[in-house]
């Protein structure tokens, strides 16, 4: 192969322990793309002196879909569901972010029902996100199999709601500018009600088996710690900023949505470890249920869609919008410019496992390899949002 | 390979004796415990790992030992988008799977591209560098069509001969087990296809 460096192959060696390893002291492994506990494509280079990690480069790239250039080459709608495939186990959010953005775009209203229908399915998403991140990480940590089961069969009973809803487990593309895309009956929103009420058994059995296990405590408290200053200057948000102590929820902040009327309890960390990113996401459900209790008990019947939004030749006002919102992973923005067209003239994703990724190294320096898979999958990442 | 009589063997099996041929064992014994290699590459793969986990269990047809290591491993699920970077990545992990070994090419991203075809860094299917067994559309597919396919596979096992003309391909001598990987080029990855593997349809007007 020619060493052009115009080649990707060579553009992608990145230079990361070249002097150390002519000392012949680190040891340079390439982990990922394929491996087990990397969630997806992702590759590190890590420098290993013995077992602990020095240096740390991530490699993106592996899922680079062009999602943002096929959205500036597609009508607004015609993005809607290439924003289920963005992160893909929390496409209500993404939808609602995209909507929103548009709807700030274009100045569309949104009936009340359908803004009470986007929380409850929000707050359904984060809490399905939340527990197959949990056994996830669990499973980074070896216990292997048995939480993941755990947290796919509560899962599973939301993507069942989801799919009598939207016709889709996964891809659900249910929001539009101006509102939803189908009604609820009232025995859908019977059955959510249950299936929210129950979700705390699950929680409780959860935390009983696992968060108070000696196991997880050692090998997650004091490993991978974010300094708050770090996380506010890396742009870190979400669970993970949180965990650090700091109190921003956008839901809070920004108050989207109906967020304002519900009465609801942020959850902070105190050390910006590993097992406060862990039980933020535990304690997050909980709220999560304290929401939907309160959404089902004040939804009421309606439309779903506003009647003036336009839906075909759809086409917002010149000017410029970012709409973002809470998503189960941190902030979820999307920055659209528009040029007057069907098509936005610009189209860009703030993903925020991307941006939370962009610490891993100082969170991984000092700690053993077995570590890092730890910490890893405690950032919460999906590559669709990664490298979109 | 002598064939036994469909009519014998059913008499001895209510007589309590079990007939079988080496074939018939060797491929009853290789289609019920496949291990699939675990590696996915975007949203189908929470799919496929749905259908591992406790609603759909896919050890019900002995395919729920997921390997990290693909010497490991009998089965690839290339399960999402192929890109153009991760493309030789696939190929070599194929590669380096010991024969027999299959491949399912799980949603439309792997098939052609599927939504993401337009794309300038997506693969518009992996049966251009590697031989595709079963096809699953979708977008994503269900864990029902995950099994499906997984069923079929089964069936295609269970019919593969181990001697004569038409014998599987793997045991040809000639059957290469090993595929070319590519690499990138000025615009993009080199050979942008492996003809022995993918020949593109002959558009008649
Ligand atoms: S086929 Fe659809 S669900 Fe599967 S990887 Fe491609 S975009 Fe994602």
């Amino acid at each position: 192969m020619s060493a052009t460096i115009e080649t990707l192959e060579a553009m992608e060696r990145p230079p990361v322990s070249m002097a150390s390893r002519l000392q012949g002291e680190l040891l340079e492994v390439s982990m990922g793309p394929q491996h087990p506990s990397t969630h997806g494509v992702f590759r590190m280079n890590v420098a290993l002196e013995g077992e602990i990690v020095r240096k740390l480069k991530p490699v993106f790239g592996y899922l680079h879909r062009n999602h943002e250039k096929i959205g500036e080459n597609t009508s607004y709608l015609g993005s809607m569901p290439y924003t289920d495939r963005l992160d893909y186990f929390c496409s209500m959010t993404n939808n609602w972010a995209y909507a929103l953005s548009v709807e700030k775009l274009a100045g569309i209203e949104v009936p009340e029902r359908a803004e009470y229908l986007r929380v409850i399915l929000a707050e359904l998403t984060r809490l399905q996100n939340h527990a197959s991140l949990l056994g996830f990480l669990l499973s980074d940590m070896g216990a292997w199999g048995t939480p993941l089961m755990y947290a796919f069969r509560e899962r599973e009973k939301i993507l069942d709601l989801f799919e009598s809803l939207a016709g889709s487990r996964m891809m659900c593309d249910y929001m539009r500018f101006g509102g939803c895309r189908v009604d609820p009956s009232d025995e859908w929103l019977a059955q959510a009600k249950q299936i929210a009420e129950r979700f705390p058994k699950f929680l409780d059995e959860f935390e009983d088996l696992i968060l108070g296990n000696e196991i997880v405590i050692g090998r997650t408290q004091n490993v991978g710690k974010l300094s708050a200053e770090l996380a506010v200057n890396a742009g870190i948000t979400g669970p993970m900023l949180r965990a650090c102590g700091v109190n921003y929820d956008i839901r809070k902040v920004d108050g989207y949505g109906f967020y304002p009327r519900f009465k609801f309890r942020i959850p902070l960390g105190e050390h910006g470890d590993t097992y406060d990113r862990l039980m933020m996401r535990a304690l997050e459900m909980r709220e999560s249920v304290q929401i939907l209790k309160q959404a089902f008990a004040q939804v009421q019947p309606g439309p779903v869609m506003n009647p003036k939004a336009k839906i075909r030749a759809f086409r917002p006002p010149v000017g410029e919008a970012y709409g973002h919102i809470e998503a189960p992973k941190g902030e979820l923005g999307f920055y659209l410019i528009s040029d007057g067209s069907p098509n936005p003239y610009r189209y860009r994703v703030r993903p925020p496992s991307f941006i939370n990724l962009t610490i891993l190294e100082d969170m991984c320096l000092g700690h053993t390899v077995a570590d890092v898979m730890v910490i890893l999958g405690s950032v919460d990442i999906v590559m669709g949002e990664v490298d979109r | 390979m002598s064939q036994i009589d469909e009519q014998l063997r059913t008499e001895l099996q209510r007589q309590g004796v079990w007939v079988t041929s080496m074939q018939d064992l060797y491929n009853w014994g290789r289609k019920n415990s496949i291990w699939p290699l675990q590696f996915g590459l975007a949203c189908c793969a929470i799919e496929m790992i749905a259908t591992a986990a406790s609603r759909y269990d896919i050890a019900r047809f002995g395919g729920e030992v997921f390997r990290p290591s693909p010497r490991q491993a009998d089965l690839m699920i290339v399960a999402g988008t192929v890109t153009k970077k991760m493309a030789p990545q696939i190929v070599r992990l194929f590669n380096q799977m010991a024969d027999p070994k299959y491949v399912i090419a799980m949603g439309a991203c792997a098939i052609s591209g599927g939504p993401f075809k337009q794309g300038y860094n997506v693969l518009k299917g992996i049966d251009r560098y590697i031989p595709v067994d079963v096809y699953i559309p979708g977008c994503p597919p269900r864990p029902e069509a995950l099994l499906h396919a997984f069923m079929e596979l089964q069936r295609k096992i269970d019919e593969q001969k181990l001697t004569g003309a038409d014998k599987a391909e793997f045991l040809k001598p000639d059957q290469p087990s090993e595929f070319p990987v590519p690499r990138f080029g000025r615009h993009d990855l080199e050979p942008r296809a492996n003809p022995n593997v993918f020949q593109p349809p002959v558009l008649e007007r």
